[in-house]
């Protein structure tokens, strides 16, 4: 699939007074899920926006399959797309609302009852989409981003609304649609919700990419090499690998956090030392734990994240005032 | 998975693809809205709707609450094409052949007030502008029958008048002992010529009249009308309407020759138009000759006529279109909503999605639903038509008469009407996007102008017709039926059906409104972000 790419390159956008795109630049690349993650007000919308012809960027283009959407002949069969789960005339049932999307790409009525089957919509597809719950919205805009079986998805918060039986079958769902070799995007502001998904993740914040990396790389990087230990002996064990170099942490209750070691060599010291211990493990970072370390250094950026009311939750919320504002820190303050 | 392509012709042919693809679309998209499929029904019901409302009655009620039969009053003198005339005025005349002239010269016209007729509220003369009296050839004494005829007249100097509709001036200036006026026709088969002359010796032509089939036996001789003064025009709920006062005319001619006249034949004098027509019968009428002078008094005219200020007897047959302002309103709310409820739920995102080229989009939605308006509104108002005529006949009411071709152009141009209304408030919808702002906007700038200075009447006739030049509402000169006429004082305004631009001029405006409207839309759908 030559035509599933998308690349944005150096996008910049202001809506009066605010800088809602800032260079931002990535590409997303056939055959893996893409994370799109930032939190509220980051550009992922615009961004997205912008990929579609929709808003206008100042500077910079993005390109689907190598060409402008706007010159795209059937768009709907190039890009699939999913902005707005509401964008629903509410008294159209669900089958008309991608019937003229079908007729708009000269597609016919076989393909709307193909889709309607995909999205898992059989039996809701003939009532009026005014009467669909967010989550049954959802799987009618992901039936109609698949319409034109195009082989790039663009989706935009898809989880929201969804009960949790359907966050794991869309979850499955874009999974499946990427192993096909499709270009699949996903934006979210919750990095947990592309645990176990997302294979390559670009995290934007302020309208720019702060990181753009695998998955498996970035929980590598936040996992560093810190060890799990639990032991009755705290103040021999701490001794002991502080002597070996290691920089110990207790925890409390008789667990501590060892970094600069290995789990072998921990294992082996102790065992040397005769210190007991009743558990070793090395440690796992999840996805929410790499966004934050990520952003450790920038304080007033998560204060900000939380002042939005959805920013990781725990100890992202610590930092400074929650008034510090998005004029406060700097774009290249947050990218480092 | 997407062929590309390489071909020009490939590309043309893929353009056009696209957009058929995209009528297709937006049809989908509002029949599968039943909202918008209902209120368009609504709007076509609307407009036929008035006319099942009972309306007045030529004649009045009996005493049993049933309605009056349609009296002789109630019926219309036709003209020999059609159309209906008012054909009274006071005759001395004289049997002529397929050839022969007549030549008369006109030394006063002079105007009074018909016998009891009530003195009321008088101008200085009773000489009306369109007195007239001269010599006219006329099939027969029939009202409505074909004629030629030159006369002086109140203050239009000498005309030559044939078939009630037409009219061509002669010699300018009232006439007068001093400033006598010489008339001649002369016949020859259908073809009658009318000549003038200052002085009986230079005559001009003023004009041929042509008579399709005129019997070879026809009267010819003097005549004397004068219509109604309408000293008084008044507005009202009901239309604007002239009350005025019965007249009459007087001229005294001398000179007169005949040729080739019937030998032996004596002048009879004859009231035409009194019988069958009381409202109309003109009042003292007659003709003395002493010596060589013949003096001729009449009262009536001979005009067409047309609606309004006749007390209700005749119908217009634009009134049976008269619901169209109540559909057009539903129409208006069906046509903005097709595109606001996009904005309103970011639908248009979708669309444009789906067809990123923002032009092509607007260009369909206007084709589907100027195509959708347009075939809603021509059943509409054809029904419109035959139930009105129906309403106004079951009440005694004639209507009166037009050429097929205006009934065709008030039908296709009603529902041209509210496609292009349609249209119009499909670009205020795109320029404004919000459903209520757009609605009201374009109801105010073609319904309420419409209203306010046609049927409710109740704005000043300047301000009236500027309106109806200038707004949107000036679409709605495509209804009128009946044309104006220089030869007839009437009562030309909105309310009785008369609009200050022609039938399609009118139309235009409303055209250039509505492109105003798209260019507009177009222009801040491009410009716009989504």
């Amino acid at each position: 699939m030559l035509d599933a790419t998308i690349e944005v390159n150096g996008l910049r956008k202001r809506f009066g007074p605010t800088v809602a795109l800032d260079g931002m630049t990535f590409t997303v690349l056939p055959g893996q899920v893409t994370g799109f993650v930032g939190p509220n007000g980051a550009g992922k919308s615009t961004t997205m926006r912008v990929i579609l012809g929709l808003d206008a960027a100042d500077e910079g283009a993005a390109l689907v399959g190598g060409r402008p959407y706007q010159t795209l002949h059937r768009p709907l069969t190039h890009v699939g797309s999913l902005l707005d789960a509401a964008a629903l005339q509410p008294s159209r049932s669900a089958r008309n609302h991608l019937l003229w999307l079908a007729h708009s790409q000269g597609l016919n009525a076989s393909r709307v009852d193909a889709v309607i089957e995909q999205a898992g919509l059989h039996s809701a597809a003939r009532r009026k989409a005014g009467g669909y719950s967010l989550g049954m919205r959802q799987r009618l805009g992901i039936a109609a981003a698949l319409l034109g079986d195009p082989p790039v998805l663009m989706m935009d918060e898809p989880f929201n609304g969804m009960d949790p039986e359907g966050i794991i079958w869309m979850r499955g769902f874009l999974r499946s649609l990427a192993t096909q070799g499709r270009a699949v995007l996903v934006s979210s502001h919750l990095m947990s919700e592309l645990q176990d998904m997302a294979d390559h993740l670009v995290i934007v914040g302020r309208g720019k990419v702060i990181a753009d990396t695998s998955t498996r790389e970035l929980l590598a990087a936040a996992s560093g090499d810190r060890v799990m230990l639990r032991t009755s002996s705290v103040p021999e064990a701490t001794a002991v690998l502080a002597r070996a170099g290691a920089i110990v942490a207790a925890d409390g209750d008789g667990t501590l956090t060892v970094s600069g070691l290995a789990a072998e060599k921990v294992v082996s010291l102790l065992g040397a030392e005769a210190v007991p211990f009743s558990e070793v493990s090395a440690h796992h970072a999840t996805l929410e734990q790499a966004y934050l370390e990520l952003t450790r250094d920038a304080a007033e950026f998560r204060a900000a994240d939380a002042d939005a009311g959805a920013g990781p939750p725990g100890p992202a919320g610590h930092g400074g005032t929650p008034a510090s504002g998005p004029s406060a820190v700097s774009a290249q303050e947050i990218a480092r | 998975m997407t062929a590309m392509l390489t071909r020009p012709g490939d590309a043309v042919r893929a353009e056009r693809d696209s957009f058929s693809q995209l009528l297709h679309a937006e049809w989908t998209k509002f029949r599968t809205v039943r909202g918008w499929v209902i209120g368009m029904i609504v709007g076509g019901l609307l407009i036929i709707a008035v006319n099942l409302i009972p309306g007045g009655q030529c004649g009045g009620m009996q005493a049993n609450g049933q309605p009056g039969p349609g009296g002789p009053g109630c019926a219309l003198t036709l003209g020999p094409t059609g159309q209906a005339v008012t054909d009274s005025f006071y005759f001395v005349h004289q049997p002529m052949g397929p050839t022969g002239n007549i030549t008369v010269r006109v030394t006063s016209l002079t105007g009074s007030y018909s016998p009891g007729s009530s003195p009321g509220q008088r101008a200085a003369s009773a000489l009306q502008p369109w007195s007239k009296a001269g010599i006219i050839i006329k099939a027969s004494t029939r009202p409505g029958s074909a004629y030629a005829a030159m006369m002086v007249t109140g203050s239009h100097g000498v005309r030559m008048q044939w078939d009630y509709t037409r009219d061509t001036p002669g010699l300018g200036g009232a006439v007068s002992e001093t400033a006598p006026r010489w008339l001649r026709l002369t016949r020859a088969g259908d073809t009658i010529t009318g000549y003038d002359s200052a002085d009986g010796a230079h005559w001009t032509r003023v004009g041929i009249a042509t008579l399709p089939r005129l019997s070879a036996a026809v009267q010819a001789g003097l005549f004397a009308a004068s219509p109604g003064s309408s000293n008084v025009t008044s507005q009202s709920a009901s239309g604007s309407s002239a009350s005025g006062e019965s007249t009459q005319a007087t001229a005294a001619f001398d000179r007169v020759a005949l040729r080739r006249m019937s030998p032996g034949s004596r002048w009879r004098g004859t009231s035409i138009g009194t019988g069958p027509n009381p409202g109309n019968q003109p009042r003292g009428g007659g003709y003395r000759q002493s010596g060589g002078t013949l003096t001729v008094t009449g009262s009536g005219d001979i005009a067409p006529k047309l609606p309004g200020g006749d007390g209700g007897t005749a119908g217009s047959v634009a009134d049976t279109e008269a619901g169209t302002f109540a559909g057009l309103i539903a129409v208006l709310v069906v046509a903005t909503m097709f595109i606001t409820a996009e904005f309103r739920r970011g639908l248009i995102r979708v669309t444009l999605t789906a067809s990123p080229r923002r032009g092509r989009v607007l260009a369909a939605k206007v084709i589907v639903l100027g195509a959708v308006t347009f075939l809603v509104g021509l059943p509409a108002a054809y029904i419109a038509l035959l139930t009105g005529e129906r309403k106004q006949h079951a009440g005694g009411i004639s209507t009166y008469p037009v050429p097929a071709l205006t009934e065709a152009r008030l039908i296709v141009g009603t529902a041209a009407l509210l496609a292009v209304a349609a249209v119009l408030a499909l670009g205020i919808g795109a320029a404004l996007r919000r459903g209520a702002a757009a609605v009201t906007a374009v109801i105010a700038v073609i319904v309420l102008p419409y209203f306010f200075a046609g049927p409710l009447s109740v704005l000043p006739a300047g301000a009236a017709e500027w309106l109806l030049r200038l707004t949107p509402a000036a679409g709605f000169s495509i209804q009128q039926a009946y044309p104006r006429y220089l030869q007839l004082d009437a009562s030309y305004t909105p309310g009785n059906g008369y609009f200050p631009l022609a039938p399609w001029a009118g139309f235009a405006v409303l055209c250039l409104w509505a492109a105003l409207a798209l260019g507009l839309a177009g222009y801040l759908l491009r410009r716009r972000d989504a």
